[in-house]
């Protein structure tokens, strides 16, 4: 619940507070370089004297939307996946098993230098370097986490679809797609969430590799991977820099990932009240 | 002629930026006599005396214990003539000296040379057509063979035969090495050669020898064991190599210096990153020196207060700067980008280019990002000081830049952003992923937005920046964006080379696979000109003033915006005596490191 709200909170603040703390977010001001919290600048600034709180509350947004997006992507591709593997079984089941190896198997960082190398230009083209960028990083982060996910949702259907109440359901003459959508998968999403909020987690920081590697975001859009790495180096002498997103990202993290400990305690039918 | 000339050439003389010769040539030219202007010179202080490039080596004697030295790079290879990078560079001369090296004030110092070659002792022939050096006496390869003009000889051959394939070849091109006697060479060019300090000096020209490399000198060059266990001339000898880690050396006991080396052992670490190198000397006192610091002054500063160690910053001519593309980046001609056949639409209004150059704040980017390791440079062409430029000025105006564009008719549109005829201001400015790069990027992309221009930052990362890929778009040769900044490099205390990145025949394109070195693609027959002059002017003084001249030009095109200047910064602990040189390898002089009690 406490995590419930940390959350929204955090969510709130990206979406409402840039309107409300208007400061600029690429305000040079050599004056007011590396300085500690105060009221004008609530959370400090960085060595150029742009205010955090107005870069963080910005950066929040891209690393959050990502995040989501990113963790959207994967489960949904993953679930899918994985239950037509769990259901089909044999053939099919196979077939799908050995694309979720070869995903596995590709080496993640090669491919994703191709694929922004042939895409990039003409997807920024079309929607501008900051939508192209981030159309393309959700997708390239949710369709490489999806196989942990995939793998799991089979697992669970095969023990699943073995179990009692199933066997009980199909004896009532419930159809498949009832039998998927009523029965077992509810029963499987229990580890699914917990591995789509640490998936969460995962997409942000996977960000900000790609920021670090200058292939994400522009330098100046100030997501939280992006603050984090561009602090890192003044952590001895400016370490509110580095605090505040690190907190940020910190917080995010570990209120999913209570929530979603809290989701699947609720979903889970078996649960004993 | 007045006094106040007068006066001027020799204080000219006195800092280095006239030669006595040119002084006694200009004064004879207005009727002096040159016994009359030699006795001016020794009665004004600015004879020859003591001009002392490198600083007096104190120790009495060896035995000065470990020298540890750290490099963010690790080294490879250890045969100086396959080296790409100054780390292979650099190790392969703890062992391999050359005939001389470049002193910092970029002058040449004698290594296995008896004496530096000039006109007066009969080295030089007037007409800049040889080269005759005399090697020192007495000197030893590690194996105990005799050093001999053989060896100098064997290693032109080596460097510049195609199946050995190195990667000095360049620089003996166009020459004949003569063997006069056992102790005495003669290099012949094809056309007088001012600068010909090149072949057998500095980094390109350590001598390897002949009796170990002779049966590799073809195909097989990379086979030799000596690439990897180097028998070199140097203070100290190799003791052991892992690549990509540990370097390891011991002193020379029959080294041809009294009293070198001071260290018992040396030991060359490789690898980590440039502040947790930079932390290893200055914070805990791990290691004796840190290499190429490229680290924001900030935290040099900080580091630098704990009192253990200190920055060194020797300055060279290498220089941050930013280019303007003179070709049209989104146009494809017969499916190449950024083709010369282009003109870019916005950069060719002159009033532009001016407005860019100033809108460039260096004076804060130097103060706030680069600090000691880059002073603000309205020049191109920095150093050695003979060749700067007086004429260049900078200014950071934003109020100037919009009335520059307003007058010639760029008028603000949609969003503020200025346009006319169709063409926006609006530019994709790369650059290398680099912290103090993206920050300038950030400084600039604020100025311009005031400006009504709108830049988008582009960054990518260093090895695919800086690489020579054909295939990658992202090359900074291929320059398939409007604006770009980097530093280049200036390798020889001579700016030649450094200068002939603007010539129409270096530009680059595909036609020689984006391996020109004129990336901006600019054009301009008085500069091809005067560059050619330069190639064959033997007058020390004309030769400098046409560099100048061809600064000038660049820089005055604003097709060119220079930053800063990056010296060479490097960490050493206090009681070390290291001896720098921005002109040649960071162990050019590593025979007389020395540490304090």
């Amino acid at each position: 619940m406490v995590s419930l709200c940390v959350l929204g909170f955090l969510v709130l603040a990206v979406l409402i507070g840039p309107l409300v703390w208007t400061v600029p977010i690429d305000e040079i001001d050599f004056s007011k370089r590396l300085q500690g919290p105060s009221w004008e600048h609530p959370l400090g600034t960085d060595d150029l004297g742009q205010d955090l709180l107005a870069r963080i509350l910005y950066g929040g947004r891209i690393s959050l939307a990502v995040g989501f997006a990113a963790m959207a992507v994967a489960i949904l591709v993953g679930v899918i996946v994985g239950a037509i593997a769990g259901m089909a079984g044999g053939r099919v089941d196979a077939a799908l098993m050995w694309l979720t190896d070869l995903f596995l198997s590709l080496p993640e960082l090669p491919l994703l230098l191709l694929i922004i190398y042939l895409f990039r230009d003409s997807l920024v083209g079309i929607v501008g370097p900051e939508m192209g960028v981030f159309i393309l990083i959700v997708l390239i982060i949710g369709g490489f986490r999806w196989m942990p996910v995939a793998r799991l949702v089979r697992a669970q259907f095969f023990s699943l679809r073995e179990k009692e109440f199933v066997e009980a359901a199909r004896a009532l003459g419930a159809t498949r797609t009832r039998l998927v959508m009523v029965h077992i998968l509810p029963n499987s999403l229990g580890p699914v969430l917990v591995a789509a909020t640490i998936d969460i987690a995962a997409a942000i920081i996977a960000e900000s590799t790609l920021s670090f590697l200058g292939l994400g975001f522009p330098p100046d859009i100030p997501t939280w991977g992006r603050l984090l790495f561009d602090a890192k180096d003044n952590l001895d002498f400016a370490p509110h820099w580095a605090i505040f997103p690190g907190l940020a990202i910190f917080l995010t993290v570990l209120s999913i990932n209570f929530v979603g400990d809290g989701l699947r305690d609720a979903f889970d039918p078996r649960r004993v009240k | 002629m007045t006094e106040e000339t007068l006066r001027d050439l020799i204080g000219r003389v006195k800092r280095g930026s006239l030669s006595r010769r040119g002084f006694v040539k200009r004064v004879a030219a207005l009727g002096l006599t040159a016994p009359m202007a030699t006795q001016l010179l020794a009665v004004t202080g600015a004879a020859p005396a003591a001009a002392q490039s490198v600083p007096a080596y104190a120790p009495a004697r060896r035995g000065g214990g470990a020298l540890r030295i750290l490099y963010w790079q690790a080294s490879t290879l250890l045969n100086p003539h396959f080296a790409v990078g100054t780390t292979n560079q650099d190790s392969s001369r703890v062992f391999y000296e050359p005939l001389a090296g470049w002193a910092t004030d970029g002058t040449l110092h004698p290594i296995l040379a008896a004496e530096i070659p000039s006109v007066e002792n009969g080295g030089l022939s007037p007409d800049g057509r040889s080269v005759t050096w005399k090697l020192k006496r007495g000197v030893k390869w590690h194996d105990g063979q005799d050093f001999s003009a053989d060896d100098v000889v064997f290693t032109a051959e080596y460097s510049r035969n195609p199946a050995v394939g190195a990667t000095t070849s360049g620089s003996y091109q166009g020459l004949n090495v003569v063997k006069v006697d056992d102790h005495t060479v003669r290099v012949e060019f094809e056309r007088p050669t001012p600068f010909w300090a090149d072949a057998f000096v500095a980094t390109a020209g350590v001598i390897i020898p002949r009796h170990l490399f002779a049966n590799f000198n073809g195909p097989n060059s990379r086979d030799a064991p000596t690439n990897l266990r180097p028998v070199g001339t140097g203070a100290y000898r190799f003791v052991s190599f892992a690549p990509g880690d540990t370097l390891r050396a011991e002193a020379n006991p029959n080294y041809h210096l009294p009293n070198r080396p001071f260290f018992d052992t040396v030991e060359i670490k490789g690898g980590g990153d440039a502040v947790s190198a930079a932390r290893a000397v200055l914070q805990t006192a791990d290691f004796d020196y840190a290499w190429n610091l490229q680290v924001e002054d900030e935290i040099l500063q900080r580091l630098e207060a704990t009192g253990r160690g200190r920055v060194n910053i020797v300055e060279g001519g290498n220089v941050e700067f930013i280019q303007l593309n003179t070709t049209d980046p989104n146009v494809e001609v017969n499916g190449e980008r950024s083709s010369i056949t282009t003109q870019h639409p916005a950069f060719r209004d002159p009033a532009v280019r001016q407005a860019m150059a100033l809108l460039v704040d260096r004076e804060s980017i130097s103060r706030f990002i680069y600090g000691r390791g880059g002073p603000a440079t309205p020049n191109f062409l920095n150093n050695p000081p003979r060749f700067r430029s007086p004429n260049m000025r900078m200014e950071f105006n934003v109020a100037r830049a919009n009335e520059i564009l307003d007058r010639a008719g760029w008028a603000r549109g949609q969003g503020g952003i200025r346009q006319k005829d169709g063409v926006r201001l609006r530019f994709v400015f790369q650059t290398s992923v680099n912290a103090p790069r993206q920050r300038t990027q950030q400084i600039i992309r604020q100025a311009a937005q005031r400006a009504g221009i709108e830049i988008e930052l582009k960054t990518v990362t260093a090895s695919v920046f800086f690489s020579s890929d054909v295939a990658n778009p992202d090359t900074f040769t291929k320059f398939y964006a409007d604006m770009q900044m980097y530093t280049t490099t200036m390798t020889q205390a001579d700016p030649q080379r450094f200068m002939n990145q603007y010539v129409s025949w270096e530009i680059s394109s595909r036609a020689n696979s984006w391996q020109g070195r004129n990336v901006v693609r600019w054009r301009n027959e008085e500069y091809d000109r005067i560059f050619r002059e330069a190639e064959g002017e033997l007058d020390p003084v004309k030769r400098a003033a046409l560099f100048i001249r061809m600064n000038d030009l660049i820089v005055g095109s604003n097709h060119i915006i220079p930053i800063v200047q990056r010296p060479l910064v490097s960490a050493s602990l206090n009681n070390l005596r290291p001896v720098l040189s921005a002109w040649d390898s960071t162990m050019w002089l590593l025979s007389d490191w020395w540490r304090e009690a």
